[in-house]
């Protein structure tokens, strides 16, 4: 292993933040040099990020945490900053860099009002710090603080920046991603309290890496459960998992477009990045008993959202729906606790980000030309603006799972990999979760396809039918869209870029007596509650 | 190829299973080469297309013929590696060198005993199996396994080659005339190079799940090009109609894939599945889940009863994309699945020594049903679709009774005659600017004479006639029932007699309806200029461009639209002669019988069933061809003889009897009323399943939403805010005002002013919710 790289993920997770710092002592006035600050410093990390990750990174060893850093930092409460990236991370920290340049980019020449950019600028570097950090965090308390991070900047972006209904919408975001919160500290206390090491000796630690070693060891299983059901409350109100989800239509929808894009491309991750770092690797147990419960929820999710999309009558709520059922597939990947469905959800999160990132972008720029988002007076959107249609339809198709594009490997291998869910997860129940996943896709189409139809064919309504503000994507559009694009093309055609990276560090999460089968499992000496249910083949 | 490379490749390749090999001819290694080319097409003349002299067609054309080319010299490679890999590898055996092109992963000699296991229908030729070649790459990995993406061909694979590129060449051309001057020119090239290399990835898919990629990516072409006119509401609903019919069916695909891959031992490997299913190393039920919901997937994507219903609305697409994509390769992707899994097949539904099974059942239920719902079309193109599920029909049903070589066959005849019947009913739409028969058509064969003559030999064909194409893969699916033990013919897989009565009468039914067509389209007398006034309003858009004379005569086209006319009806006449049935010719002629089935079918291969062939029977030939006849006979004698002498009398050009039995028998009456509204399925389809999705189904779930879930979640907030104001308040007015004024940020809106950076509020923020949740855990830790 490499020591001398210890100082780059912290590099990585601060310069944005002293790039707002930078911008904070620059007068609102001189807009431009805000803009090129906020440009140089997120295009400038994602391609300094991106090119050092890539060369130093150790793919053949991605199952291992790497450019560790780990110091003291609260000692009163033995809470260290450990930093650290395997490959489980490393896509979902990629996806970052890459976006939040594409936002400053797009906002470019159309800030959302009130204007202001160098708060807004501001805004975005300081959420990139957060999301960075929560991927990196190796300390359950350094999570949290992240996780929080994130949490302000993008509350005053959807209140001051947003929708007419904006306030509404922020303080809901806020709230109860907050209520989340409150219960997932307290899961984090209690570990901290109750961890003790097989010789009855109390763990104090927050570390994750120790922490999920010790794996729930003497916790009984009542605390397991609600331990875990705190963290269920906290990563998947984020997710968000039916029922919690009824705040994100409303934040997207008021959300600037940018806001939209980073909430659906990365924030929603922070939550299933959190089941697959902490709540599964560290209380395996808990995690099966658990598991056909957000499994149901999941799949509930991806109808539920699937129809409640196919009642919507604006276009950015829909999109905003559509997330609630692709979030219903990334869980239940996570749900089924095996390497298969993890994998697939780790895909999965950067899929969507990708796809629901660009049908957002679109969505935008509809909006800004159209100044409405109603899916009955739009239309013939291909007519007036073609590129931008087509656009359009490549981002329906990417995200209604067409195989060959990045959304097929989110969708495919989860349900796929509910067929035979983790040991001690019942079959049965996970068999029908798959068929109903599977009756999701149907939908799925069917709402995407029906946007498709009443946005971009037909021809314009008389409304719009010559409004000289309906113009095609613009230079800034295309630069912010295009590496989105060619990464849906890519990933599609070349999943491994992201399996074979997740695959090792997925597989090294994962208790093994949650995949151990017959002579192993029995060597293993696993706890009842993996009570292996005979594959049936 | 020197040895280490051969242990190297031997490694990568793991040990190989009977029935194939990673060697071979470098084409047939090689053949991901074909879809790679249209794709590249279709990005060029998506991004470059508009620039050119031809608007991108010159680049879908020589990406087709270049194909094209590609695909005939596979097939000869195919021929030559059919024939001799076995011997090649005798002389391995024999510890000769290995010559170069066969240099192989060697297959021991247990394998080498199944693969010379007993090859019946072959009657004395070299008496080896099927070899099909391989190739394969990672495609992704997962718990540590990788996944593979490869080129899998065997005799099935290159016969497919060949017809899809064929027809798509013949197709490129025809539409350089046909859809001339058309608003979308360059993307409707674009979208033809893609549906190709879609298809061609479909036709050489080694694993399952880049079968059900290639399979949905045809069906986004397809989707593609039957919304082309997507200006139009009724062409973007075919094609969401479509699309969405064949998600339905996928649902199968996907359910059925997964329960094979889990039941193979986690893999997507079609040969291995395959091998595996008839080993009996898969439980029976599994297969026979599997290949249901296969089925489902079948049926939607073939057409089949009863998940056919969008592809007549398909017709609203271009002709000459109904003729590829609808009727020649795209709707014949699942029959090339059966095919492909035919091991899952045959265990799954016990094909072998059974009388009925659900897959025969089906193709028979489709065969008879559709073939009626063609009476009642006055679309020229519904008529074809609906023959086309029809003639579907007896594909999936060939291959449920067992005859492999004759569904194949039959899906190779049916190409190139129904393709050639749609461009030629495009060539007459394309004239009178219509597709419906009886306003715009009749008399057509004194203006349009090739047209004319080439569809008479298409339907020859369809129809069965000797010795058109047709008539000789429907003997072989007839004679492959295992039926007709009555008059001397002996059996197949098992004793199937209701679909040799079914395909019988399926026969008569094309027979009639195909007679209806030609009376209808080629003579009485021209009735479109008494319509003329219509027109506008029932056309396709073949005649986009051509709007501007309208009014002319019907004429014959350009070399364009004529020599694939041509070239088709060479093929429907002649190309049924490539599998003579044993007996039918003697002496030095004898080598050509089956040769279809010597080179394309996967004999003695393990991941092949080792399938019985009927006997064909000179009494059941000529059986089926009088009932054939029958049907052409009937429908002669109430068009050409009762209508003809009726509209004489009458001095008008008529399509129907003025009182026809349909007006005055209550029970036929009710009958056409049932096919006129298409079995009601597309009621049952749109309005009540779709539609109640989209309705109330949809708008409960919604209202439950903001009603329910958002109401107690807006109740609890509103408790807690009410409750918590102060706090709430506190937190509002510092703690965001005070980062906007950290920031600096003076929003005139929210009418903050600038104030003392008061960042100290955040730790406090932080600090309170810390203390709060200690004090929960610590409670949490007390009741624990």
């Amino acid at each position: 292993m490499n020591y001398d790289n210890d100082w780059f993920l912290s590099v990585l997770t601060f310069t944005p933040l002293v790039g707002a710092l930078v911008m904070m002592l620059i007068p609102k006035a001189d807009e431009a040099l805000h803009k090129a600050i906020a440009l140089a410093v997120s295009g400038g990390l994602f391609l300094f990020g991106t090119f050092y990750m890539l060369t130093e990174f150790d793919f053949d060893n991605s199952g291992a945490m790497q450019f560790n850093f780990d110091t003291n930092w609260i000692n009163v409460i033995n809470s260290r900053y450990i930093v650290g990236v395997d490959g489980m991370a490393l896509p979902l920290i990629l996806l970052t860099l890459l976006v939040v340049p594409l936002c400053v980019i797009y906002s470019w020449d159309h800030f959302p009002e009130p204007a202001n950019p160098k708060a807004f600028l501001i805004l975005i570097l300081i959420l990139e710090t957060g999301m960075i950090g929560t991927f990196v965090a190796e300390d359950l308390i350094l999570f949290f603080v992240f996780f929080e991070v994130v949490l302000l900047p993008m509350f005053f972006m959807i209140a001051v920046w947003g929708g007419p209904d904006r306030r509404y919408a922020s303080l809901k975001f806020f709230l109860f991603t907050l209520f989340g919160s409150a219960l997932m500290i307290l899961a984090f206390l209690s570990l901290f309290f109750l961890a003790e090491d097989p010789s009855g000796v109390a763990l104090r630690t927050f570390d994750i890496q120790a922490l999920t070693e010790w794996g729930g060891a003497n916790l009984t299983r009542s605390a397991g459960l609600l331990i875990f059901g705190g963290m269920f409350m906290g990563f998947g109100i984020k997710v968000p998992m039916f029922p919690f989800h009824t705040w994100l239509p409303d934040a997207h929808t008021q959300a600037p477009t940018v806001g939209s894009v980073i909430l659906a491309a990365v924030l929603l991750k922070l939550g299933t990045y959190g089941f697959i770092r902490i709540a599964i690797p560290i209380l395996p147990q808990a995690a099966v008993e658990w598991a056909p419960w957000i499994g149901l929820l999941a799949v509930i999710g991806i109808i539920y959202g699937a129809l409640g999309c196919l009642a919507q009558t604006d276009m950015k709520r829909l999109i905003a729906f559509s997330s609630v059922s692709h979030m219903g597939f990334v869980m239940l990947g996570i749900a089924t606790l095996t390497t298969f469905g993890i994998n697939a959800a780790v895909f999965g999160m950067v899929a969507h980000g990708l796809i629901t990132g660009i049908l957002f972008f679109v969505a935008g720029s509809v909006k800004d030309r159209y100044h409405t988002l109603e899916i009955e007076r739009l239309g013939g959107l291909l007519l007036q603006a073609p590129r931008m249609g087509w656009i359009l339809g490549f981002a329906t198709m990417a995200s209604l799972g067409l195989p060959g594009l990045a959304g097929f490997w989110g969708e495919f291998p989860a349900i796929l990999s509910a067929y035979n869910p983790a040991n001690g997860v019942s079959e049965t129940i996970f068999r029908t979760y798959m068929v109903i996943a599977a009756v999701g896709t149907v939908l799925a189409a069917g709402y995407l396809l029906w946007l498709l139809q009443r946005t971009a064919f037909g021809e314009p309504s008389e409304e719009f039918a010559n409004d000289p503000e309906i113009v095609d994507a613009s230079r800034f559009e295309y630069v912010a869209w295009a590496p989105m694009l060619v990464l849906i093309v890519v990933l599609g055609i070349f999943p491994n870029l992201i399996f074979k990276t997740s695959d090792p560090a997925v597989e090294k999460s994962l208790h093994p007596c949650l995949s151990a089968e017959g002579e192993e499992f029995i060597a293993l000496d696993c706890p009842a509650v993996f009570g292996v249910e005979v594959a049936g083949g | 190829m020197s040895l280490s490379s051969l242990l190297l490749f031997a490694a990568d390749a793991g040990p190989a299973l009977p029935g194939y090999t990673f060697a071979g001819p470098w084409i047939l290694r090689n053949v991901w080469l074909l879809p790679l080319i249209p794709a590249l097409s279709f990005l060029a003349i998506l991004f470059f297309g508009k620039r050119l002299p031809f608007k991108g067609a010159e680049i879908g054309i020589a990406s087709v013929l270049s194909i094209l080319a590609l695909a005939i010299v596979a097939n000869i490679a195919w021929f030559d590696h059919r024939d001799n890999y076995e011997s090649e590898k005798a002389e391995d055996a024999a510890g000769l060198l290995l010559s170069d092109e066969y240099a192989t992963v060697a297959i021991d000699g247990e394998p080498d005993s199944l693969l010379l296991s007993a090859d019946a229908g072959e009657g004395g030729e070299a008496a080896h199996g099927s070899t099909a070649v391989r190739n394969e790459a990672t495609w992704f990995q997962s718990g540590g396994q990788e996944f593979k993406v490869g080129t899998l061909v065997d005799g099935q694979a290159v016969m497919m080659l060949f017809v899809v590129t064929f027809i798509s060449t013949l197709v490129h051309v025809f539409s350089t005339e046909y859809v001339a001057g058309d608003r979308r020119y360059t993307h409707y090239f674009a979208f033809l190079s893609l549906f190709t290399a879609s298809m061609l990835l479909l036709v050489v898919s080694a694993s399952t799940i880049q079968f059900i990629t290639a399979w949905e990516l045809v069906g986004v072409c397809s989707f593609a090009l039957i919304g082309h006119w997507w200006e139009e509401k009724p062409n973007s609903d075919a094609a969401l109609k479509a699309f969405l019919t064949n998600r339905v069916g996928d649902i199968g695909l996907l359910v059925g894939m997964i329960i094979l891959f889990f039941s193979a031992g986690q893999t997507f490997d079609i040969v291995k599945i395959n091998t595996m299913a008839l080993a009996g190393e898969i439980p029976q039920r599994n297969l026979t889940i599997a290949a249901l919901c296969l089925m489902a997937a079948v049926m939607s994507k073939s057409g089949q009863f009863i998940l056919h219903t969008w592809l007549p609305d398909a017709m609203a697409g271009p002709t000459p994309v109904s003729a590829l994509i609808h009727a020649a390769t795209m709707v014949v992707a699942g029959v090339y699945m059966i095919a492909r899994l035919y091991g899952v097949f045959f265990v799954g539904f016990s094909i072998e020594g059974s009388p009925v099974n659900p897959m025969a059942l089906i193709g028979m239920f489709t065969l008879i049903f559709a073939g009626l719902l063609a009476f009642v079309q006055d679309d020229i193109k519904k008529v074809l679709a609906y023959s086309t599920v029809s003639q579907l029909g007896y594909m999936v049903m060939a291959l449920g009774v067992g005859a492999w070589t004759a569904g194949m066959f039959h899906l190779f005849t049916h190409a190139f005659f129904k393709a050639g019947l749609f461009l030629g009913a495009g060539s007459v739409a394309h004239s009178v600017h219509s597709f419906d028969m009886k306003k715009d058509m009749g008399g057509m064969r004194k203006f349009m004479p090739t047209t004319y003559k080439t569809f008479i030999i298409c339907t020859l064909a369809l129809v069965g006639i000797f010795p058109f194409a047709g008539f000789w893969s429907k003997d072989e699916i007839l004679v492959g029932t295992g039926g007709w033990g009555l008059f001397g013919g002996t059996g197949g897989n098992g004793n199937y007699t209701l679909m040799l009565i079914g395909g019988i009468f399926g026969a008569a039914l094309t027979g009639a309806y195909m007679t209806r067509v030609i009376y209808l389209t080629f003579f009485g007398e021209f009735r479109h200029v008494a319509h003329h006034d219509d027109h506008a309003v029932d056309h396709g858009h073949a005649d986009d461009a051509h709007d501007a004379h309208a009014n002319h005569d019907p004429h014959e086209h350009g070399p364009a639209i004529t020599i694939p006319l041509i070239l088709l009806a060479g093929f429907a006449t002649l190309i049924g002669l490539v599998n003579l049935p044993p007996g039918f010719i003697t002496g030095n002629l004898e080598s050509w019988q089956e040769r279809f089935f010597h080179f394309y079918e996967p004999s003695a291969a393990a991941y092949f069933p080792a399938i019985a062939h009927g006997t064909p029977s000179y009494t059941l030939a000529i059986f089926a061809s009088v009932v054939g006849l029958l049907g052409v006979g009937l429908a002669y004698f109430y068009y050409f003889v009762l209508v003809d002498r009726k509209s004489k009398a009458m001095g008008e050009s008529l399509t129907e009897l003025p009182n026809g039995p349909t007006s005055k028998f209550g029970i036929l009456k009710a009958g056409h009323t049932l096919l006129v509204e298409k079995y009601y399925l597309d009621h049952l389809y749109t309005d009540v399943i779709a539609g109640g999705t989209k309705g109330p189904l949809a708008k409960a779930v919604y209202w439950f939403n903001q009603n329910v879930l958002d109401a107690t979640v807006d109740g609890v907030g509103r408790t807690s805010v009410i409750a918590g104001k102060a706090v709430y308040e506190h937190i509002d007015q510092t703690v965001i005002d005070g980062a906007v004024n950290l920031s600096g940020v003076v929003s005139s809106e929210t009418g903050a002013g600038l104030r003392k950076t008061q960042n100290g509020k955040i730790q406090q923020y932080a600090a309170y919710l810390f203390a709060g949740a200690t004090l929960l855990a610590g409670v949490l830790i007390f009741v624990i």
